[in-house]
């Protein structure tokens, strides 16, 4: 296989480490005025992640710097033609950050409740604005024989473009709720479950309709059948969750997400960005492609970085694997 | 104003802030794992209260360097799509490089430090502190030797009218870079002393709390990291002026506003009149006679060539006129300014030197004062001490925008002794957007980072009033035994 279709599915891993890992912690922030009670639990909550959120972001970070290594003209095409959706994504993922930080640094109500609101905002914003980039690779932008956007600067944001950011959202939401079902202990617990039987089965489907819409414009047989996978996977997860099998659960949505990355990069190669004016202005794999050398060498890198960082980010969830419960939470100590 | 002056002014003052947190949060977490490992080894309880204390400065600081970091690998592609374009075969390596090897390994065990005080063995949880300073080093390498390369290509070869990486290891060694990382490197240390100076000798003052250990410890600490990181920044900053001299000639004449050529060349200390104009009309200098030929070459007879002579070669060499192309805008086929903006490339490096020289010697009057346990009592004491802590992000920002505005017009400045031909305009490098999406990021981002500083100073101050009393409970005992409350905990 030539390195750059290498490239091509590194990238895919990326973006599904991203999807895997920010998509619950996203699901978290977004769910926190619905299942925290009160101060406390709305702490567990955020203590689930605590500990991950930082090492979660950075997926996105090498998704897009590799990006930028391996594909030069995918990533100047796509990041300055989707300008102003990316700039919400960052805006969103700037109040995120610190506001997880910030939040319990000062002993008010509105303290709180004002840095509460940047983490679901700054949770919401980011998740519709990825899958809204997700879904913009598939479909494509008016691009110019130059990979350059023509055509105003909301051209990114059309109907199937919405969709997808529909779908990444809902997704968050269904993994998020499982994962403080399956984090935590105590009521929370349970309202988290409850809400995931409840709420997670409607929030999957504009993912299902994605994978579908995207396959009938460019899938073949063996995508097609990663979409299969994701839906049986969807299936047994919820039958696991209501039967209390919360880690089962948490896995069976890991695997819906794997499939439906493997299912909706597999039918966009061998493009990259395609250009909704001319099929023939699409970028593809092989015309974005760094030369053989640099993919080499970022090869090397990826073949002894990506094990390690999977081995010490690992180590960091078996750490932190106890469940978090108001009893483990200390009393508030700020100056 | 047109795209390409508003990517600029959002580059500049997006990474110039991101540059106001990176220095404390490569100075401080050395310095933090440094307090620890005396901790750990000594099991004196001061040591641990430095360590709590300083670390929570660090973490209310980093947040804010993460968040802002992450603008910055967006903006490449955002707003100067052809400049990745150009540069990407080369470029992108490192800098996702930065991202696998440095922001996990950063990310992940700051996250293992802060929740797992009280969860790890001690000493793993030490191991934890070293892994993240250590790669927020590791990130300033890699994300310099990519800055490096757009001062001094190398290791590559163009083919079809782009730089094509021909060797990893020209572009990581390069010269450089080998002296750039270690001049930012010692900013960062000078940074991160004068936080330990400042804010300590400010409690000495106060006394206020039973901590007079923690603070007189932490203001010695930070009083001989200050100086000596001061020595560091001169002597690597005399082999970055070195190797200016070589690759890029123009930006060591605008750093003197050198507008004729000089045999041996004088450094001017001080102007008073109008540096702006290249004719050196009206311009009174004070002058050491023959320094700048020293900084230059080692030695005190070199000619340094000025603007004017300069102008002329550069023109020979890149030509005259831009090229006629609608992507230059207004540019396109207008004369080409090879002359940098000499006030702030001037006025920069002065105060480079300037602001760094006063942030040392700060530091030398603090330990001077504070000596065999004095302290004084003047309420002048702390007021200037707490000002010094503003001194070296002062110089670390006039640094940068120096070396950045210095490169002007290009954004990859051309190698005169290397590979030909490697060379980019700022103005072609721009993305093809419009001027409105560029104003809406530059005021959303600008606003944005205006009202976190605000918080951020805010946090600071309170923790800083609060003392070690604010970031440790009362009477919790110590031990290295896993316990079931999360200590650290948001
Ligand atoms: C000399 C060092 C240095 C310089 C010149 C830069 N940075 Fe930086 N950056 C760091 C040193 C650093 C750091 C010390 O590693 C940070 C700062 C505080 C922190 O949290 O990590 C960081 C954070 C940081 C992050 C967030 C990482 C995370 O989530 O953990 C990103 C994506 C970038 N940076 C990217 C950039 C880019 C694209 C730059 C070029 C314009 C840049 N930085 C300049
Ligand atoms: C964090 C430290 C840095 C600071 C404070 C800084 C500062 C600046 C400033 C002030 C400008 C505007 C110059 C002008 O418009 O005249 C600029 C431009 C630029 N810098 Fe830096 N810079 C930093 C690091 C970097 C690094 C590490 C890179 C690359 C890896 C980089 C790449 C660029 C690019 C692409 C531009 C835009 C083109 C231009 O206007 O010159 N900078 N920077
Ligand atoms: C005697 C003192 C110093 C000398 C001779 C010196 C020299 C230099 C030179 C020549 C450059 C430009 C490199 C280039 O563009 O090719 C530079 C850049 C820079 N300086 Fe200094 N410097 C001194 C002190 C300081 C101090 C005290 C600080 C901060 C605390 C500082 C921070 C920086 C930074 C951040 C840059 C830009 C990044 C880099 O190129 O490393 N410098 N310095």
């Amino acid at each position: 296989m030539e390195l750059s279709v290498v490239w091509f599915c590194v990238i895919a891993l990326l973006w599904l480490g991203y999807l895997f890992l920010e998509s619950f912690d996203f699901g978290v922030g977004m769910l926190l005025p619905v299942l925290a009670k009160d101060n406390t639990e709305r702490r567990v909550m955020v203590n689930t992640i605590g500990p991950v959120w930082d090492g979660n972001e950075v997926w996105l970070i090498v998704a897009v710097g590799a990006t930028f290594a391996a594909f030069p003209g995918w990533y100047a095409s796509l990041l300055s033609a989707a300008y102003l959706p990316i700039l919400v994504v960052l805006l969103g993922l700037i109040g995120r950050g610190v506001a997880f930080e910030y939040r319990g640094k000062v002993d008010t109500e509105r303290w709180r409740r004002n840095w509460d609101r940047v983490i679901v905002a700054g949770s919401w914003l980011p998740a519709l604005g990825v899958g809204l980039l997700l879904a913009t690779m598939m479909f494509g932008l008016p691009l110019d024989a130059d990979g350059n956007r023509v055509g105003s600067p909301f051209a990114a944001i059309t109907p199937e473009a919405a969709l997808g950011a529909l779908a990444v959202a809902g997704f968050s939401l269904a993994h998020g709720a499982v994962f403080v079902a399956l984090k935590t202990d105590g009521d929370i617990r349970h309202r988290a479950r409850a809400l995931a039987l409840r709420l997670g089965p409607g929030a999957l489907l504009p993912l299902a309709a994605l994978l579908i819409l995207v396959q009938l414009e460019s899938g073949s047989l063996w995508t097609w059948l990663a979409v299969g996978v994701a839906a049986a996977a969807g299936a047994v997860a919820f039958q696991r969750l209501a039967l209390g099998r919360e880690g089962q659960a948490f896995a069976g949505l890991g695997v819906l997400i794997t499939a439906s990355v493997i299912a909706l990069f597999g039918a966009l190669y061998p493009n990259v960005l395609p250009s909704t004016l001319d099929p023939a202005f699409s970028l593809t794999v092989a015309d974005t492609a760094s030369s053989p050398y640099t993919l080499q060498v970022m090869s090397w890198v990826a073949l002894f970085g990506t094990p390690a960082v999977l081995v010490y980010q690992g180590w960091t969830y078996w750490v932190f694997r106890k469940r978090v419960s108001t009893a483990h939470i200390p009393p508030v100590h700020v100056p | 104003m047109d795209v390409l002056e508003l990517a600029r002014w959002q580059f500049g003052i997006t990474t110039v802030y991101h540059f106001l947190m990176v220095p404390l949060t490569i100075g401080l977490s050395v310095l933090v794992a440094g307090m620890q490992t005396a901790w750990v080894r000594t099991g004196d309880v001061k040591y641990l209260r430095m360590t709590k204390f300083w670390g929570k400065l660090l973490l209310v600081n980093f947040a804010m360097g993460v968040v802002t970091g992450i603008v910055q690998e967006f903006q490449f592609g955002m707003a100067w799509s052809e400049y990745s374009r150009f540069v990407g075969d080369v470029f992108g390596a490192p800098l996702a490089m930065e991202g696998l090897v440095a922001f996990f390994v950063e990310s992940t065990f700051l996250g293992l430090w802060i929740f797992g005080w009280d969860r790890l063995p001690k000493r793993v949880h030490l191991a934890c502190a070293w892994a993240f300073s250590l790669a927020t080093i590791a990130s300033a390498y890699f994300i310099i030797a990519a800055n490096s390369w757009m001062q001094h290509p190398v290791g590559v070869e163009m083919v079809d009218g782009r730089p094509r990486l021909t060797s990893i290891w020209a572009v990581l060694g390069n010269n450089t870079a080998l002296t750039a990382v270690p001049h930012a490197v010692a900013g960062c240390f000078a940074v991160g002393a004068a936080f330990l100076v400042g804010i300590g000798a400010w409690h000495l003052w106060r006394r206020r709390d039973d901590d007079g250990p923690v603070w007189r410890a932490s203001v010695k600490l930070g009083g001989w990291v200050g100086v000596v990181s001061f020595a560091a920044l001169a002597i690597t900053g005399d082999l970055q002026g070195k190797l200016m001299f070589e690759q890029q000639p123009m930006k060591m004449a605008a750093a003197e506003a050198l507008c004729h050529t000089e045999q041996p060349a004088a450094f001017s200390v001080f102007a008073v009149g109008d540096v702006t104009r290249p004719d050196c009309e009206n311009v009174k200098s004070i002058t050491v006679p023959a320094l700048l030929s020293f900084l230059a070459h080692s030695d005190f007879t070199t000619e340094v060539r000025g603007i004017e002579q300069l102008v002329g070669e550069y023109q020979e060499r890149y030509g005259t006129n831009y090229p006629v192309d609608e992507r230059l805008g207004e540019l396109s086929g207008k004369p080409i300014d090879y002359v940098p903006n000499l006030p702030v490339t001037y006025w920069g490096f002065r105060f480079m030197i300037g602001f760094g020289a006063l942030a040392a010697l700060a530091s030398v009057a603090v330990l001077w004062l504070t000596r065999g346990g004095r302290v004084p009592k003047s309420k002048w004491f702390p007021r200037l001490a707490l000002a010094g802590i503003a001194t070296p992000f002062l110089a670390n920002s006039f640094g940068w925008i120096f070396t950045e505005m210095g490169r002007q017009p290009f954004v990859v400045a051309p190698n005169p002794s290397g590979v030909d031909g490697v060379w980019m305009f700022t103005a072609r490098g721009v993305s093809g957007l419009t001027s409105g999406e560029v104003l809406t990021s530059l005021i959303a981002l600008t606003v944005v980072y205006a009202a976190l500083a605000v918080v951020e100073v805010f946090l600071i101050a309170r923790y800083t009033r609060a003392g070690v009393a604010g970031v440790m409970p009362p009477d919790k005992p110590e031990s290295d035994k896993p316990s079931d409350t999360l200590a650290f905990a948001y």
